[in-house]
């Protein structure tokens, strides 16, 4: 008998009888601004965030905010004049060298200031990890309240890799000083597009 | 860890003869308690979220047969490899096969507790493969040669100048500087190499998925990520019991996991595999290790509804002040004390007396595991069984001959009241166990059967 026959038939002869799936619905949305919600928490996080109406605002908060960095690139066609268009096929390990990567998120969670990308998105999964400095841009009218909302927005979508980020990558390992930077984003800036 | 002839007491013992250290550990892990209960009590619905994520468990171990099947008939649909491990010696021989395969002796791993179980490390490294930790908590401890004393945060039990001079040793930094800012950065740089240059990268699995066949790993320190995605090959170590039926469940988990295990909203990063990147390989190994086993122990089946929180260690009074070495396997404090027997019951018979049994572990698992009725059943089980301690047993036996007989017990009774009265010293000795972890209280005049025969006779 292979390993897996022997651990099937192990949890089958083990496993209690049937007990039901609850339901998980209804669960009550406790805020009356999720935009807000989304913007206090993000801050509280150690995320940057500005509310814009366009995209010229943001290159402009972009253009003081990265005056010394060297590699922006964007995976937004609409940002070409500021950052260089990445696109799919180079070697991720290439990446290293970016300053500044920005790229669009499908949708914002209010309770935990994350978003939601996938590789469609990234065109290539390190993206938003290897990069020193991470900007995303979401759309106002996307943030939802909870993961149970941002779960419903994610079913039947398709994707082969898809991540919640919340914040700049951090650490508190060493005696529990928070340190941001781990190995990922120093800092993220997210733009509230109206 | 290494199993070693020492029990929870003894190294409890060791790490307590630091006085000072003690407190400070104690106050750095309730720190964390409390964070987790700040972040708890802002989210109204918590208690049903708990209960929800609890019954959601409790339908994954009634139908786990069916659920794996499910996972794996998606995952392989996906693109991903599965291989299925029976036990942490099959789990090491098939990481090891993979990347024989792909001729890689060099590998970066992020956190999984699951591989600690295994030993794979050692086991790489007695084959010649290098494996380097990524998770900075966990780089610490490697490089000191130890096991992670905390599944959460895995080097709690070291200071930052030890962590400064650790770095200077091994990392080249300056001598004396114990910044944590400043020692992040180095380790960030000489990681940064490894995630470069490594073909492999083997990652953990906090939640599979069995409608989709997806798996998701947190950190927040993205290591997992930059390790996975820079990798020709990715290995993804999971036990069996890490699946949840549908992916909205993992709305449920995600919003438990770091409320619970450090009081943040959510991990920095949540990361959804569905798919092999173009050009790599994933593997998935569903590791079995004695799981099934357990679930077919009614009393101890719940222990697999764990999620790794490690909320019951933050608030266990045991194990802040005896630290995560003391319990000497790779999963400490009080859920670790309730699985761990079923992996060796010799072996790790004291850890179920490692509690107090307050209950607090119980109180914030966030899938509501009766963790503390757990190892107080765990105790009769090894009792029982005749695992317990020798001087335990004895003092037990003496107990139940005593209890068994009146005539002894009043006599036993007036000879303990008498001793105590005008030999302290003959209880308050490190011979007696008792007396070790407590003062002996002052010896009342009589027994309550005593006082009772002598009021009852001056009414009569």
């Amino acid at each position: 008998m292979s390993s897996r026959e022997k651990i099937l038939s192990g949890i089958k002869a083990n496993q209690p009888s049937l007990i039901a799936l609850p339901d998980v619905e209804n669960f009550v949305q406790p805020f009356a601004d999720v935009v807000e919600k989304f913007k206090t928490v993000l801050k509280a996080i150690g995320g940057n965030v500005h509310a814009v109406q366009n995209v010229a605002a943001i290159i402009e908060v972009l253009k003081a905010q990265f005056a010394d960095a060297s590699r922006i690139i964007s995976v937004l066609p609409e940002l070409n004049d500021y950052a260089t268009l990445y696109q799919q096929g180079d070697d991720p390990h290439l990446l290293n060298d970016v300053d500044v990567a920005i790229i669009k998120a499908h949708f914002g969670v209010a309770e935990n200031g994350a978003v939601w990308v996938t590789e469609a998105i990234l065109q290539e999964r390190v993206l938003p990890f290897i990069c020193q400095h991470l900007v995303a841009i979401i759309d106002k009218n996307t943030i939802v309240p909870t993961m149970h909302q941002a779960y419903e927005q994610i079913a039947g979508t398709s994707y082969g890799f898809g991540t919640f980020i919340a914040g700049p990558s951090k650490t508190a390992d060493i005696e529990q000083s928070l340190v941001l930077g781990a190995h990922g984003p120093k800092t993220m800036t997210v733009f509230i597009l109206a | 860890m290494e199993h070693n002839n020492k029990d929870h007491a003894t190294l409890a013992a060791a790490f307590n003869v630091d006085e000072a250290r003690v407190d400070w550990h104690d106050e750095t892990l309730w720190f964390v308690r409390q964070k987790r209960d700040k972040a708890v009590h802002i989210v109204p619905e918590w208690e049903a979220l708990r209960e929800t994520a609890s019954q959601i468990k409790n339908n994954v171990l009634s139908n786990l047969h069916d659920y794996l099947l499910q996972f794996e008939k998606n995952a392989q649909q996906n693109g991903i490899t599965v291989h299925w491990a029976a036990d942490d010696k099959e789990h090491n021989q098939i990481v090891h096969s993979i990347l024989q395969q792909n001729n890689i002796n060099r590998i970066v791993k992020s956190k999984s507790m699951l591989t600690e179980e295994c030993h794979l490390n050692n086991y790489l490294k007695s084959v010649g493969v290098d494996v380097v930790d990524t998770d900075l908590g966990e780089r610490i401890v490697q490089l000191a040669d130890e096991a992670p004393s905390h599944i959460v945060l895995p080097c709690i039990h070291w200071k930052k100048e030890e962590i400064g001079e650790l770095f200077h040793q091994y990392l080249g930094t300056p001598k004396g500087n114990a910044d944590p800012q400043f020692l992040t950065g180095a380790a960030r740089e000489h990681l940064r190499e490894k995630f470069l240059t490594r073909r492999a990268a083997i990652t953990g699995v906090n939640f599979a998925v069995a409608e989709t066949g997806e798996f998701v790993v947190c950190t927040n320190e993205g290591n997992a990520d930059m390790g996975a995605h820079l990798a020709d090959v990715h290995i993804a170590c999971m036990g069996i019991e890490k699946i949840i039926p549908l992916q909205k469940h993992l709305g449920v988990f995600l919003r438990l996991l770091t409320r619970s295990a450090t009081g943040q909203p959510i991990t920095t990063y949540s990361s959804h595999f569905l798919q092999p990147r173009k050009g790599q390989t994933l593997h998935i190994v569903i590791v079995d290790n004695g799981r099934s086993r357990q679930l077919g122990r009614e009393d101890f089946r719940n222990s697999l509804k764990c999620i790794r929180c490690a909320a019951c260690f933050n608030t266990c009074p045991v194990y802040r002040r005896s630290g995560g070495h003391s319990y000497h396997t790779a999963i400490a404090g009080p859920i670790g004390s309730i699985l761990a027997p079923n992996l060796d019951m010799k072996d790790y018979a004291d850890l179920p007396f490692a509690s107090t049994l307050c209950g607090s572990c119980s109180n914030v698992c966030p899938v509501k595991i009766d963790i503390h009725q757990q190892l107080y059943k765990w105790r009769q089980v090894l009792v029982k069984d005749g695992y317990a301690p020798t001087a335990k047993k004895i003092a037990m036996q003496g107990m139940a001959s005593t209890l068994a007989s009146p005539g002894i017990y009043r006599f036993a009774g007036k000879m303990g009241r008498w001793v105590i009265k005008h030999f302290p010293f003959m209880v308050n000795n490190k011979l007696n166990a008792w007396y070790k972890h407590r003062d002996m209280p002052a010896p009342p005049k009589e027994s309550f059967g005593e006082w009772y025969k002598k009021n009852r006779e001056k009414k009569g």
